[in-house]
Formats: structure tokens, sequence, C-alpha cells
């Protein structure tokens, strides 16, 4: 008896040695790679990062979610980058823009590809061709369509040699607009706009399903190792001609789906950043890192809000859609529910872009206002008493922090206006396919601006079947003032014609606004210089360690 | 035992054809599509990628090419992963989630045993009690709950693993672990179990009369006998263990299976969807027809119907 207890402890002993042993050398080398770090004079210039998941595709022209756009950002470069939340000349060493604003001329830089190549503007041009071509099935097409005759080719009703580009030679590239477009420059910064190694794309066109010799990239970083679902490895371009300001050897990505995982290999130096725009960090460890001090914060260029199906009784009237916008404590929303510093908005464009918006159109929780409205509106659709009013169904996508925000805003529109709300909550296929069909009464959406200039917001409400709006609303006046300002030269006079619409948009509210977004991470207090934009895009090319 | 087999399989064949097709009706049947997202596509566009994909035809053409395409084992393009087949998908995770479920498998299989074995020997004694609680433990701490427990103690507080990630040796310990806690809990429970029933028998009381030692008595004639639910347990448990957990594979970032196969599913990825179902549903199937011939090796008295005997 006795000899088979100790022949099961010895067989435990051996089982945790066996552990112990598998651990201790981990210990050792985080230990080490802690002692290098003291060492002022050769700080290991690694970045570790986490991306969350498997990026959608890692060719310029096909990528189309964040986390592609994350990588090719470190790894390619477009005529030009967002610094400083101003785009500046990249691969582009200067540029001319015609009288009217629709013919843009770029002198690009000497600078090569991965493999030695050099960029031309040919690589410009045969990039933007083969994703506007319908053949290849690019979803982000869409984001060349101010190319003249961009549209045209990708629908099929024009010629690849129609579209508005064109290598004049090896540096020149002349581009045309269908309009004149005041923030082409941004544009170009994005990742649709980035060229393609044409030399490699039309011998191997494969050549972006996987890391190799045939994956060149014009960037400050080149992909050297892409295990799909698990990381990427992108080590420093010597071939880029910036290198020298580039100071970083090495980035690593990981892809862990778990913001809790996330922030526990952050506190064990497993990773130098957790959360955004890379990653994410789990909503009830902000308070606590906020209280250490730890927790870093920036606005972007993003608005949560709450659409109104005006089509549906009683959404149909303004005075109730106001009554509704007008009774929500938005300070209470973001202080006790989001947490995440938030900022309240009373106004559609983010303060990023219009910083007036910070105070936005009307007050909020206004609570006396709202009872007027609603007593306005009651009487509009015959209504003598709240309690005739029918409960409305607040929708969102089942998530616990659109639970917890829905919860709030159904007990304020209760309490605030005696109106009874249902909550309805659905997958996020689901919930998005109702919403663009326009079965709902009230839904949340967020929306995050894909290029720095108010228009992405307003023109989403620019016609009843614009694809985004689903709200049906529509306003001849708002139209118009959209249409027109895509033609305005001056920038001033173009800004009061975007702001007079979003005025309109604001008085009318097919729309409740409820917070503008920010981005919440930690960091290694070492780890300097890294380059957030107001879209929530991060580009390492500047980053280092101290 | 031919003729059994070869039923077998038919009947198998049969099963993953009616599986094939709810999931195909019950996956074109929810809302949404892959394209759809937040910002919605240009019609033009996702006309274009309908064209492409195939999704335009009419359903019956899509599902009998589908089937076809099936049987030459060419589960098709990723509809989000550009430029990656879902049989790289499944290439590429089912390794990975292979060998953390055969690494978890074996600790659960072992360790469950040992424990099962220790209780019902020493019956009511402090052993006993100890190796039950445990046992309670297991199945009763989610998995979820159990991982961020051994991430916590393990990785954070004593810097033995690392707290996640798919890399060497080390980084296969924690999930394993926590991927075994509830089986083995379950496998002891049962082992002890069955072996006191096993022990209460005659033939045990006619080897002890025998004089055969307790070692002996235990190996040869007990455990044999008690490992029957054991077995029945492990063809399903292997299936699902092998195939990789949802939960573990997310906490612990691992590019298995498991994992890809959720996420296909609210990315509405159909060749996806479908592919790792298909590949599931016969994994499932064979494991469960690889427990039935285990048990006639094991308990010479199962006789396997369609055998000479049984006719």
């Amino acid at each position: 008896m006795k000899k088979r207890l100790s022949l099961l402890f010895s067989l435990m002993l051996v089982l945790s040695v066996f552990l112990a042993a598998c651990g201790g050398f981990n210990k050792k080398e985080s230990a080490g790679e802690k002692t290098g770090g003291e060492k002022k004079a050769d700080v290991p210039q690694e970045l570790r990062v986490n991306i969350n998941t498997e990026p959608f595709s890692l060719h310029p022209g096909l990528a189309n979610d964040s986390t592609s756009g994350t990588v090719l950002r470190q790894t390619f470069e477009g005529l030009t980058v967002i610094k400083d939340g101003k785009p500046k000349l990249a691969a582009a060493e200067s540029y001319d823009v015609s009288d009217d604003l629709t013919t843009y001329t770029f002198k690009l830089r000497d600078a090569k590809w991965t493999n030695g190549d050099p960029v031309t503007a040919q690589d410009f041009e045969y990039a933007w061709k083969w994703a506007l071509d319908p053949k290849n099935q690019s979803q982000y097409a869409y984001q060349l369509y101010y190319i003249k005759n961009g549209q045209a080719f990708n629908e099929g009703k024009a010629k690849a040699e129609d579209v508005g580009v064109k290598a004049l030679d090896d540096k020149t590239l002349q581009v045309t607009l269908e309009n004149p477009t005041p923030y082409f420059l941004e544009l170009t910064a994005f990742y649709t706009y980035y060229p393609v190694n044409s030399k490699i794309a039309q011998k191997n066109p494969d050549w972006y399903k996987n890391a190799g010799p045939d994956y060149t990239s014009n960037g400050p970083f080149k992909m050297t190792t892409w295990e799909h679902n698990n990381k990427i490895v992108l080590e420093k371009n010597e071939t880029y001609w910036d290198a020298k300001n580039v100071k970083l050897t090495k980035i690593s990505m990981s892809m862990v789906n778990d913001p809790n995982t996330e922030l526990s290999m952050f506190n064990n130096g497993e990773l130098d950043w957790a959360g955004s725009p890379t990653g994410t960090l789990p909503t009830d460890a902000l308070p606590q890192l906020k209280q250490e001090g730890k927790l870093h914060v920036q606005p972007i260029a993003g608005t949560y809000w709450l659409k109104f199906n005006t089509e549906k009784a009683p959404f149909n009237n303004v005075n109730i859609r106001k009554a509704l916008a007008y009774a929500i404590d938005r300070k209470a929303i973001v202080e006790n529910v989001t947490k995440g510093e938030q900022v309240p908005a009373m106004a559609a464009v983010p303060p990023t872009m219009f910083p007036e918006n910070k105070e936005g159109y009307f007050k909020d929780n206004d609570v006396e206002k709202a009872k007027e409205y609603l007593k306005k509106g009651l009487e509009e659709l015959g209504l003598k008493d709240v309690k005739q009013l029918p409960p409305i169904t607040y929708s969102f996508n089942t998530s616990e922090a659109h639970a917890k925000i829905a919860q709030a805003i159904q007990d304020m529109w209760k309490k605030n206006l005696g109106i009874e709300v249902k909550l309805e909550n659905a997958e996020w296929n689901v919930y998005i396919d109702k919403l663009h069909s326009g079965d709902y009464q009230v839904g949340r959406m967020g929306w995050l601006g894909d290029f720095n200039d108010p228009i992405n917001f307003l023109e989403l409400f620019r016609d009843k079947k614009g694809g985004n709006n689903d709200t049906n609303w529509e306003n001849p006046k708002y139209k118009q003032l959209l249409i027109d300002s895509q033609k305005e030269k001056d920038p001033e006079k173009r800004k009061q014609m975007l702001k007079d619409a979003e005025a309109i948009l604001m008085d009318e509210l097919p729309v409740a606004p409820i917070y503008f977004y920010t981005q919440t991470w930690v960091q290694k207090d070492n780890l300097k210089g890294v380059e957030l934009s107001g879209l929530g895009d991060v580009q390492f090319k500047w980053a280092y360690f101290e | 035992m031919l003729r059994y087999i070869s039923r077998r399989l038919l009947s198998i064949l049969l099963s993953l054809f009616l599986i094939i097709t709810a999931t195909f009706f019950l996956m074109r049947a929810a809302p949404g599509g892959p394209f759809s997202g937040e910002k919605k596509l240009p019609p033009e566009i996702e006309k274009n990628l309908n064209e492409y994909y195939g999704l335009d035809r009419p359903w019956y053409e899509q599902y009998t090419d589908y089937l076809v395409s099936i049987a030459k084992w060419d589960f098709g393009p990723s509809f989000k992963y550009k430029g990656q087949t879902v049989n790289d998908l499944i290439n590429e995770g089912f390794p990975v989630s292979f060998f953390l479920g055969m690494e978890a498998l074996l600790l659960a299989v072992s360790l469950g045993i040992l424990l099962g074995v220790i209780a019902a020997l020493n019956h009511n004694k402090w052993q006993d009690y100890g190796a039950m609680i445990f046992a309670v433990l297991g199945i009763s701490v989610p998995s979820f709950i159990m991982a961020s427990l051994l991430q916590y103690v393990l990785a954070i507080k004593l810097g033995m693993f690392p707290v996640a990630r798919w890399e060497s040796l080390q980084h296969t310990v924690l999930p394993a672990l926590a991927l075994a806690a509830t089986p083995m809990a379950f496998i002891a429970r049962l082992t002890r179990s069955s072996m006191l029933e096993v022990l209460s028998n005659d033939y045990i009381r006619t080897a002890k009369a025998k004089g055969l030692s307790k070692g002996q008595i235990t190996v040869k004639h007990a455990i044999r006998n008690a490992l029957l639910p054991v077995v029945t347990y492990l063809g399903p448990l292997s299936a699902a263990v092998l195939t990789g957990s949802f939960v573990i594979e997310k906490i612990f970032g691992i590019p298995g299976l498991g994992s890809q196969f959720v996420l296909s599913i609210s990315n509405r990825d159909y060749t996806t969807i479908m592919g790792v179902t298909v590949f599931y549903s016969i994994l499932l199937l064979f494991s469960v027809l690889l427990v039935d011939i285990a048990y006639g090796l094991i308990d010479p008295r199962i006789k396997l119907a369609g055998g000479k005997k049984g006719e």
C-alpha cells in the first residue's frame, strides 16, 4: 500500500519537474530580455503587438478590414502618408494640381521594392487598375471611384484605358478625377491606393498569399513570416528610401482574439502594446487601468448613434425624434456605462474633423425641451397622452456593451418621457440585414471614418436608398449642399457648406448621436514615436524604444 | 466483422449526406451573407462578387455542384480570407487542434484512470475523498474559468509558462491542462464507480482466493473490465477534443480549427462553414465506429452484430 502511494508521488514529482522545466526556460528567457532592457545603450528595437485576427488579405487591392490595414500600413507606402493628422508626401516627391483641381501630377522619388526593383509610376497605375478591374473581385474598389471612369470601369461600362490614371514616364504619375476632391491627398495614403510591384504580380498572380521572395513591398518594413491565424513577423526594410529614420528592427504581430488574454500577455511582458488600434482591451479593466494611470486615451473619428426608421410611426414625426434625442443623458452613459473616456455627441461629425463639435447642436440631457417636443409631436400624431403611444422597439446587435447602453437609454426614455421601450437584440449579420432592409424602429450603429473628411459621415444620409442610410430620410436642401460642396474649390466655403448640411441633419435628427469614439490602450513606457491618426490608424515607422 | 463494418460505412455515408444537406440549407436561410458588412457594398460590386462565387445561381445548381466538389475533397475558396482555400484552412488548423487534443487526451486519460483506480482501491478513505473532490471541481468549473485561472496562477504569478500563443512545447501546456480538466475529472469518476462494481464481483474474490497479489488482480482482472465505460466515453471525447475547443483556442490564441469554425459562422464564410462541418462530421462518425470496434476487442462477450454467431 505504502509502496503504491510512493509510486504515485514519484510519478507526480516527475510530472511536476517536467512542467517546471518547461516553464523554467521561459522564465530565464524573459529575465534575459529584462536585463537587456535595462542597458540603455542597446535597447532591443523589437516591438510585439497583437492584431486579434488573421487579416483577410495582404494584397492592398483586396484588403477590406482594419487588421489587414494595420499590417499593410507598415509594409507598403502610398503617394502620401498621414503624419500629425496631415497628409505628407511619401512615395511621391512632389505634386502639381491643375487649376480645376481635377488633375494631379505626382513626381515619384527614387525608391525600391524589397527585392531591389525600382518603384515606378507604372506600379501605381497597375495596382489601381487591378483593384478596379471587376474580374479581380475587390470589395474596396469603390475607394477608387474618385478617379475618372473608375466606377464605370469597375461596373464594366468603360475600358481600362479610360481610367484616369496614367504613368507618363517611370517617375511621373498623372491622375484625373471625376470631381474636384479636396481630400484626395488623404485618400492616396489609404491602402487601396498603394502600389503593387507590377513585374512580380504579372509573373506570379499568387504573390500576395504567403510571405516569401515574391511578397515584395515598398514600405518601412517587410514581411518575413506569415503563419496563418497565428502570427506575422515584419523586419526592417533595408532597401526603403527613408530606412535611416526607421529604428525598429522587428515587429511581431500575434493573433490572439481575446481581450483578457491580450491584457494578461501585456502584464506578463509578452506584449509591448495592448488595446487599440491593433487589439482590444477588456471593458471591465478600463476603470482599474485608468486609476493606475496606465491607460492611454485618444479620440478618433467615429460616432455611435441611434438610427430612427423615419418611415415608421411615430418616428416619421420630427418632434418625436427630437424628444427622444434630447432626453438622453449622454454624460451619464459615457461616465457610468462605457467608461472609455468617450465624448458625448450632440453632432454627427466627430471633433477630429470639426473641432467645434465638442459642443454640438443641442444641449445634452435637455429633459424640459424634450417634454415640449414630445407634447407637440403627440398632438401632431393625434394622440392625447404618451400612454397612447405604442411601445417602441430598440434594436442592437448582441454584445454586452451595446446591451448596457440600450438598458440605460430605455431607462432614460421611460423616466424622462414616460415612453415604454422594448429591447431586441440579434446576431451581427442578422441585425445588419434588418437595418439595411428597414425592418426596425430604433437601432444602434457606429460609423468610423475611412479618411479625414466630414463628407465621410454626411454622405451617408445623402440618398434615401444610399446603402448605408438605413433611416429612409432624405432632404433636398441637404442633398444639394453635399453635391455643391463636391465642386467647391475654396476649402473654407466648402467647410461652411458641410456645416450647413450638418445643421439640417441635427435639426431633423434621423439619427440621435450618443458619443464620439475614443481608443484606449496600454503600452510599455519606453516605447515612443508611435503615430496614431485621428482615424484610429497606427504607423510604426517612427516608433522606437528608449 | 467485414459485413458489419461495410454496413456501418454505408450508414456513415447516409448520415454525412443528411448533415451536408441540412447545413447547406440552414446556412442559406440565415440572414446576412458573406459580403454584408457595416459598410454596405455598392450594389454593382456585390453583384459581381455573387456572380464570381456562383451565389446568384439557383439553389439546386449550387447544391449539386457542392456535393460533387465535396466528393472530390475540394471545399472551394474561403470567401473571407482571400487567397486561401478551405482545404488550406483545414490542413493548417487541424494539425494544431489535433496536437493539442492528443496532449489533452493523454493527460485526461492517464491521470483520470490513475485517480479513479486509486479512489476505488481506497474506497471511503481520504484518497477516495481527495480524488473525488478534485473530480467534482474539475467537472463543475467551466473550461474558460479554468483557463483564466491557469493563466493567472501558473503564467502571471509563478511565471512558469507563457500566457498564450502557439510557439513551442511550453506554450502548449496550459491549454492542454485547461482542455483536459473536465474530461479527466469525468474519467476519474467513471473509472472509480465501475472499478467499485467490478471489485465486488465473484471472479475477483476467486482471484483473491487463488492467492494472486493485489497488483495482479487490479491490473489483470479489475481494470480491464472497469475500462469499458471509459472506452465508450472516449469516442465522442476524442472527436470533441481533437477537433479543437473554440473557447480554449480563443483564450490561448491557438490557430486551431475550432476557432476557425466559430469565426466562419459569424463571418458567413459559406464554404468554410460547410467544409469544416463535413470534416468534423467525418471525424465524429468514424470515431464512434472505432469505439464500437474497440468494444469487441476489449470485451470478447460483446459480439458485433452481423458477425457469424449473430446469425
